[in-house]
């Protein structure tokens, strides 16, 4: 097992109160393992991306353990998990098209970055992987600003897995581009994961078409809880809860005239997590919610892999 | 390049046209007769002796001829390096006492600038992040960036000078000494200078602490700043891009302050009747003497339009945005 998070919750503090954006999230990863993380807006996955690898000062550790590769990682304490950072656990932002230092050339920048590591860039490798995503090497001789958006994001990418991290989250890489970007960015980190670069992956997304391109595995989060998971042919050919389902049913299908028939969203809006409610976060939009449901249903493992949080699974 | 720096120089240059032109009108322009109040002084009577000493003065100043013989005149001089008589220390070219007086207020300008801006900058950066200081030393920064130049020159020529008896009050070195190349005169001349020198400092140091404190915070929490934290960069590496990203602002700041600063400075050697540009000034409207008047705002005009080039190539040289910028304006 290369990555084990048992009952991690994760709150922000708010003027209004503490937000439960993580409330007791325990999952598995494999060793080679791309396990996309889906769900709307506000259900807790940026969240679980960045308390891997650094909360920012309104998130605070409430509980839980973060276990990787056998060592616990401190993830409420910001200097010792400067340690993990970039070496063991490393992040390609949602902000990729702004997270390069404008007023540096990339390799200077790379230079500084790996040096403040107490490491040195390795020129030919760093080269290679950059041939690797079709970046040519005087993309090092460039500012950001003489990048292309595109281009922005693969060296992002390119210099995030540069220390061959053991784990990779990749926070919403692909919401920013158009379809045919998506594309290659998903194959770029795919290519990392067989080359052996990052060990495994977290593929953090709204986007359930393209995680199922990528993904071995998916886990759908609602409301700061893990909703289902389980590979990413079972998800979306048989989810068991009825929130995957809703989300499924959402999605636009090609070929698909919606003219005649609309196309179902899913009703309401999540709970909020100032002061979440008891039992099931999802049976107030939940069409098979019954009395059960005013209870928490746990998270059950009811085929090998398939792990789901509903009483009507 | 080319055509970033010729479209700099052109806008330079229609700026120094109309300086030059409206330094020309306003002496003209202003109520009172020059050349009568030097007859004045001359404390002649006889009436006949007035007009033709008027008559001389006119022909040698050059007012008997119409308007704008005068304007091209006055500029074709000025090409000429030649600035005319001042009326004020009649007969003394414009030039020599200008020269004399612009060393007082290079000296004054040009090290507050850049230090109030490097101090300022540094501890602006400095107290961000740093909640005790910037709750304590921040506030004083405004209260300084909000004061005239000449109020706080008051407070401390009153303070420092007359109370405390620390510091002159008043010239650019005392009255018993002759300006020499001693060691004496040098300390004379800073023991003078540290009031005005203290005033415009201050004044401008607040500013710049204020704006850097701003621009560091916004700048460290940008998104290459929270990239680099994320992988781990340490807090030195991150601080030291901000620093240099923030400065950015600060410098084309520092381009706007210009102006104002020398104006400050001006009205501040009038407090401390510095030797300075600025005394020239209040002298040479106090005798109505346009020459030196004249000279005295053109030496400004070009040394602030100067000033600002020179601040315009520091930002191609520190900004590969604006070298970008210039590459876009040529395809």
């Amino acid at each position: 097992m290369s990555l084990q998070v048992s009952e991690l919750r994760v709150h922000y503090r708010t003027l209004k109160g503490e937000v439960r954006a993580l409330d007791g999230m325990s999952f598995e990863l494999a060793d080679g393992e791309i396990l996309g993380l889906v769900g709307e807006s506000g259900c807790g996955k940026s969240t679980l991306g960045k308390s891997l690898i650094r909360m920012d000062g309104r998130m605070h550790h409430v509980g839980g353990r973060v276990v990787l590769d056998g060592r616990e990682l401190p993830i409420a304490d910001d200097r010792k998990m400067n340690d993990f950072r970039f070496r063991e656990v490393s992040l390609i932002p949602q902000y990729a098209m702004s997270a390069l230092n404008p007023t540096r050339k990339i390799r200077r920048m790379v230079t500084e970055l790996l040096r403040s590591r107490g490491t040195t860039v390795d020129a030919a490798e760093l080269e290679r992987r950059m041939n690797q995503v079709g970046l040519p090497r005087e993309v090092l001789d460039r500012y950001p600003i003489e990048l292309s958006g595109g281009m922005k994001q693969r060296m992002v990418m390119v210099i995030s897995t540069l220390l061959d991290p053991s784990l990779l989250i990749a926070d919403e890489v692909t919401s920013a581009l158009d379809v045919s970007t998506q594309k290659a960015v998903a194959r770029a980190l795919l290519g990392f994961r067989d080359s052996g670069y990052v060990k495994s992956m977290i593929f953090v997304t709204h986007d359930l078409a393209l995680t199922h391109h990528i993904a071995d595995t998916i886990m759908v989060m609602y409301a700061g809880k893990l909703a289902e998971k389980a590979s990413a042919d079972v998800i979306v050919k048989a989810p068991r809860h009825p929130y995957t389902r809703l989300l499924l049913d959402s999605l636009p299908e090609v070929g698909v005239r919606y003219a005649e028939r609309r196309l179902e969203g899913i009703a309401g809006s999540p709970p909020s997590l100032l002061d979440p409610p008891k039992g099931c976060r999802f049976r107030d939009r939940c069409p098979l919610a019954g009395d059960e449901c005013a209870e928490e249903p746990p998270v059950v493992e009811i085929a090998p892999a398939h792990h789901v949080a509903c009483w009507k699974a | 390049m080319r055509r970033y720096f010729g479209r700099k120089l052109l806008i330079y240059g229609l700026t120094f046209f109309v300086a030059v032109t409206v330094n020309w009108m306003i002496p003209r322009f202003m109520p009172g007769d020059p050349v009568a109040s030097m007859v004045a002084r001359a404390n002649v009577t006889r009436p006949e002796a007035v007009a033709a000493m008027q008559a001389y003065y006119n022909n040698l100043f050059g007012f008997d001829q119409p308007l704008w013989q005068q304007y091209l005149n006055f500029w074709a001089a000025l090409f000429r390096g030649d600035f005319g008589l001042s009326i004020w220390l009649f007969p003394t070219p414009v030039a020599d006492v200008i020269t004399a007086a612009v060393p007082y207020t290079l000296g004054l300008i040009i090290p507050s600038v850049l230090l109030s801006w490097v101090v300022g900058n540094w501890f602006g950066a400095y107290a961000a992040r740093r909640k005790l200081l910037d709750n304590t030393v921040l506030p004083i920064g405004y209260v300084l960036t909000a004061t005239p130049y000449m109020w706080l020159a008051v407070l401390l020529a009153w303070g420092l000078g007359v109370l405390a008896g620390l510091f002159p009050v008043a010239g650019g070195y005392s009255f018993s000494l002759r300006p020499n190349w001693s060691w004496d005169f040098f300390l004379d001349l800073l023991h003078h200078w540290t009031l005005p020198f203290l005033s415009l400092f201050l004044v401008a140091l607040g500013g710049w602490a204020i704006g850097m404190r701003n621009m560091i915070i916004y700048e460290l929490e940008s998104d290459y700043s929270t990239y680099l934290a994320a992988l781990g960069a340490p807090a030195r590496l991150i601080r030291r891009y901000a620093f240099r990203n923030a400065v950015l602002p600060q410098v084309t700041g520092l381009a706007l302050q210009l102006g104002v600063i020398v104006a400050g400075a001006l009205v501040t050697e009038i407090v401390f009747a510095y030797p300075g540009l600025g005394s020239l000034i209040l002298n040479a409207i106090k005798n109505k003497d346009f020459f030196l008047l004249q000279g005295t705002f053109l030496f400004i005009v070009l040394g602030v339009l100067i000033a600002n080039f020179i601040i315009d190539i520091v930002y191609v040289v520190v900004d590969p945005r604006t070298r970008a910028g210039m590459a876009g304006a040529n395809a």
